[in-house]
């Protein structure tokens, strides 16, 4: 069988359906390979952005995943004008922007702190510690907030009262965004930190002999070996994180929701769950979940953008 | 000898030893941050209500008692979610390695024409859905809701993620002359790839198949969204009730938090107990399975 690279023919023009054919007949086992993957998908993924046009359509139950007539732009002046727009965007913003100047550099500043840590053993085990918190479970993560902060019973909660904070956290609106920011950075610290600490051991180090003659204490080693040294992992991270800017964690933020702090907790996604899958108002939560997916998209290609500009890093 | 640690100590430049001092503080400090809500979990499930409530559970476990866990084990409905989760969980990782592996070898074939453009094929849907509502409606149309197939085949079966991981181990592992070599004893494709890729790539099979094993235990939003049948809801959506929604005693009396603070003091036991059950598997794997998490991410990093 031809299985290995067959010499090039395209250069002579009859050939050309026949290389095709040729390329298949070589290839045709790593096509059967992969196509599950793609049929899969196609199916599961890429159907779905068919079924966007919902958005501009009636939905209709009859006619399935596109919907019926077209209603235009209809859906989305409805969500434009609803008196919950500004908030919506108000609260998705605060929430994510927040979660990203917080959670974004604490990874690094964990990694360039690890790194500094000469005792092995001791080492290990702050690093085995920092990661669990990554494999715990959303719902068990809030439930955990939930039972520690409780201002009668739970063991933060009480602290909390003995330095004077009153009432009840879990149903302020003022303690919502710090605690699902605080709680999240918790959760993944030491597992986002592991990708720096990777890049750091691949420093070269002859740069930190270099710098040690040069007579540098350790935070000017860390300002100007090491820092550089991890800035294009440190951008293409932030890159992918811009893409996800205004989409928050949905399941977190719906679980940590009640009565009391519905007012800064609602976010564009619970909003699309409790329009589409509650209410059953398909064409409007999917103008609304479009909404969100193309700002996400805007904000990537921006980033992007710039990185590319000033540091010439991208991800395409 | 503490006399080589004091002369280590002295040799030092003040600032260093200071920036040193700070580093083992903050570490310390980080320390306890996480792990003391782990630990006092476990030692508050085992503890007296009584004086967990009352904050005096610190540090021991005091006034033993197995209240909490004796009302999980007597609850089916955590053993009706440990159950479907299980199967989810085991049966879901098997069809995402299975589809995940075979893609990742053939994406890997640098002679394989059509690689870069089904490469963005698949990198695409990372950073462009079809969002929620087109989403469950495909589910609908497919009459996959309430049927235990929407926690197997769902947008994340093959996790791209994952997929790349995958793709860069079989790149820098699997030498090409390994398999110009095995063309030349007229070796397949198929053959390839399961006589010598696979047991070459345990290292990896494991990662990922991890990854997507925590996933489908820790998944909550496959049960949230596309089930209602009580009988098919994986353990986080019970998790949820007794946690959250404080649905926690299964059979009638003191449920709700009626009683007022005697009951919600045993109510918040079982609470405690319940996420350490609930957390047990993944807890007893993770020092394990700790250093394959490392490999996977390092593995990933290496191209994008």
């Amino acid at each position: 069988m031809a299985l290995i690279q067959g010499t090039n023919t395209e250069t002579l023009p009859k050939a050309k359906k026949a290389t095709v054919l040729n390329t298949l007949r070589r290839d045709y086992q790593l096509w059967l390979m992969i196509l599950p993957a793609i049929i899969c998908v196609i199916i599961f993924n890429y159907i779905p952005m068919y079924g966007i046009q919902l958005a501009f359509r009636e939905y209709d139950f009859t006619a399935g995943l596109t919907g019926g007539e077209w209603a235009g732009l209809k859906y989305f002046e409805q969500f434009i004008n609803s008196h919950l727009f500004w908030d919506l965007i108000r609260n998705t913003l605060l929430i994510s922007v927040t979660t990203i100047l917080v959670g974004f550099p604490a990874p690094i500043a964990l990694a360039l702190l690890v790194n500094q840590i000469r005792w092995k053993r001791g080492k290990r085990i702050l690093q085995t510690t920092v990661y669990l918190p990554h494999f715990i479970s959303i719902v068990v993560l809030v439930g955990l907030l939930n039972v520690m902060l409780s201002p009668n019973t739970g063991v933060l909660g009480l602290l909390l009262a003995k330095l004077g904070v009153e009432g009840n956290l879990l149903a302020s609106v003022n303690a919502f965004v710090p605690i699902y920011v605080l709680s999240d950075v918790w959760q993944h610290v030491g597992w986002n930190s592991i990708i720096y600490l990777a890049a750091l051991a691949a420093v070269d180090p002859q740069l930190y002999d270099a710098a040690k003659i040069d007579g540098a204490n350790k935070w000017q080693i860390i300002k100007n070996v090491e820092i550089p040294a991890i800035i294009p992992t440190i951008i293409i991270l932030l890159i992918l994180n811009m893409g996800t800017v205004i989409s928050t964690g949905f399941e977190k933020i719906f679980l940590m929701q009640n009565s009391l702090n519905l007012p800064i907790s609602e976010v564009i996604e619970t909003y699309v769950y409790k329009t589409g899958i509650v209410s059953n108002q398909f064409s409007y939560a999917a103008a609304i979940g479009l909404f969100n997916t193309f700002i996400n998209f805007m904000m990537l290609v921006i980033v992007n953008t710039i990185a590319k500009k000033v540091a010439r890093i991208s991800l395409w | 000898m503490p006399s080589i640690t004091m002369n280590r100590i002295r040799n030092k430049k003040p600032t260093d030893l200071l920036f040193d001092v700070t580093v083992v503080a903050i570490c310390i400090l980080m320390f306890f941050i996480v792990a003391y809500p782990i630990y006092f979990i476990i030692i508050a499930s085992i503890s007296d209500p009584t004086y967990v409530s009352t904050g005096r559970v610190l540090f021991l476990p005091k006034g033993f008692s197995l209240f909490g866990y004796e009302q999980i084990f007597a609850d089916s409905r955590v053993w009706i979610g440990y159950r479907n989760t299980l199967f989810y969980a085991l049966f879901g990782t098997f069809i995402n390695l299975l589809l995940t592996l075979p893609a990742a070898y053939v994406l890997s074939r640098h002679e394989f024409k059509a690689r870069r453009f089904l490469m963005f094929f698949f990198i695409f849907t990372m950073f462009f859905n079809g969002g929620l509502i087109p989403t469950y409606m495909l589910m609908r149309d497919l009459s996959l809701l309430d049927t235990p197939w929407v926690f197997i085949f769902n947008p994340l079966t093959v996790n791209v993620f994952n997929l790349i991981i995958t793709r860069t181990f079989f790149e820098n592992n699997i030498p090409h002359e390994m398999f110009e070599a095995a063309t030349m004893d007229g070796c397949s494709h198929f053959k390839f790839f399961s006589t010598i890729v696979l047991p070459l790539s345990k290292a990896v099979t494991a990662v990922i198949g991890l990854y997507y094993l925590v996933w489908h235990w820790n998944d909550f939003f496959t049960g949230l969204i596309y089930i209602r049948d009580y009988n098919l809801q994986p353990l986080q959506i019970v998790l949820r009730d007794i946690l959250l929604s404080n649905q926690v005693f299964a059979e009638g009396a003191g449920s709700g938090g009626t009683g007022g603070g005697y009951a919600q003091r045993y109510a918040d036991q079982v609470k405690y107990g319940v996420i350490i059950v609930s957390s047990l598997p993944v807890l007893i794997l993770y020092p394990f399975i700790q250093k394959y998490f490392e490999k996977g991410v390092l593995i990933g990093s290496v191209k994008g």
